[in-house]
């Protein structure tokens, strides 16, 4: 397998992951709180939802031609992964609260509980409700990232496979274990997940601008590491600058 | 109008982020590498650096704003 379809793959199964583990702690506080026959039909119409927007999208992506596609992909995935990126350098140094499962599944199945029922056929509307538009959203990012990054490198069904990996591994583990999966590492994953689509952003919008990579393919590793570089130098330049306004402070 | 709006919102809000001028300052950097490329000058170069100074300066402002 070539290095931009290893990292192809990976990037869609941490992108996915971190994605499905956010919609499972949804699901389950709608599930929980709710009943799961709610629950379980908002999972499956958001899910029914999110395949007719790739049926709809994925064609057609194949037919635009290669370097425009990178182009717009890679400005697209660019202006997307520099904000995961922002988001975990912040919370790397301190300067926003970690990603708390068990925290986002106490406070939903708070709201969950409090909230009025309301039946439409025999599902209650607001157990529905929360699930559907948990999946839809999270999964419509899965979807950008799996189209995307599969079109640009022109394997859709490599992206799709890491994806699906993802979603075995998250539903099979939510299923057996039926908690918020707070031990997953969800903040160091999302630093990855802002990493690759960084690394991806910028490589394949230069390329889609007329650039030309010394070395093709291989630069892709040249330009990760440039980015994990640079992320772990912002981390520790923004956690001594907190550190030293925090003793400014205390003293 | 609401629900175009709160359309418009969720795109917005999906592409562009908490940032704007992380978009903005993206699209001169693709901008002035393809300006290079069709000069035939070096451009690989140019996106990487950019992105670190784009990166800074957003967490600069996330740090302010926060």
């Amino acid at each position: 397998m070539s290095t931009g379809n290893a990292f192809l793959v990976l990037s869609a199964f941490l992108a996915s992951g971190v994605e499905m583990v956010e919609a499972l702690t949804i699901v389950l506080a709608a599930g929980v709180a709710r009943g799961w026959r709610s629950a379980l039909a908002g999972l499956g119409a958001a899910t029914l939802a999110l395949a007719v927007v790739v049926a709809a999208l994925g064609p057609a992506l194949t037919h635009i031609p290669l370097q425009a596609l990178r182009l717009v992909v890679g400005a697209l995935l660019l202006v997307f992964g520099l904000q995961w990126l922002r988001k975990a350098i912040l919370r790397a140094s301190g300067y926003k609260p970690l990603h708390d499962e068990d925290e986002i599944f106490r406070r939903e199945l708070a709201e969950a509980h409090g909230a009025a029922r309301l039946e439409r056929g025999s599902l209650d509307w607001y157990g529905f409700t929360l699930a559907f538009k948990g999946v839809l959203l999270e999964g419509l990012e899965v979807v950008f990232i799996v189209l995307t990054f599969g079109s640009a490198q022109g394997s859709i069904p490599l992206a799709a496979a890491g994806a699906g990996g993802a979603l075995v591994l998250v539903g099979g583990v939510g299923v057996a274990v039926r908690a918020p999966l707070a031990r997953v590492p969800e903040n160091a994953m999302k630093f990855a997940v802002g990493v690759m689509l960084t690394t991806f952003g910028i490589f394949w919008s230069a390329e889609g601008a007329g650039a030309d990579w010394p070395g093709s393919d291989a630069s892709l590793l040249g330009v990760l590491g440039f980015v994990v570089l640079s992320s772990f130098l912002l981390v520790r330049l923004l956690r001594r600058e907190r550190r030293s306004v925090l003793r400014t402070v205390e003293a | 109008m609401s629900r175009l709006a709160a359309f418009g919102r969720f795109w917005w809000d999906f592409v562009i982020g908490d940032d704007w001028l992380v978009a903005v300052l993206v699209a001169v950097a693709i901008g002035a590498t393809a300006a290079l490329a069709a000069a035939n000058i070096t451009a690989w170069w140019l996106l990487p650096v950019a992105v670190l100074l784009v990166l800074w300066l957003s967490l600069r402002r996330a740090i302010r704003s926060a």
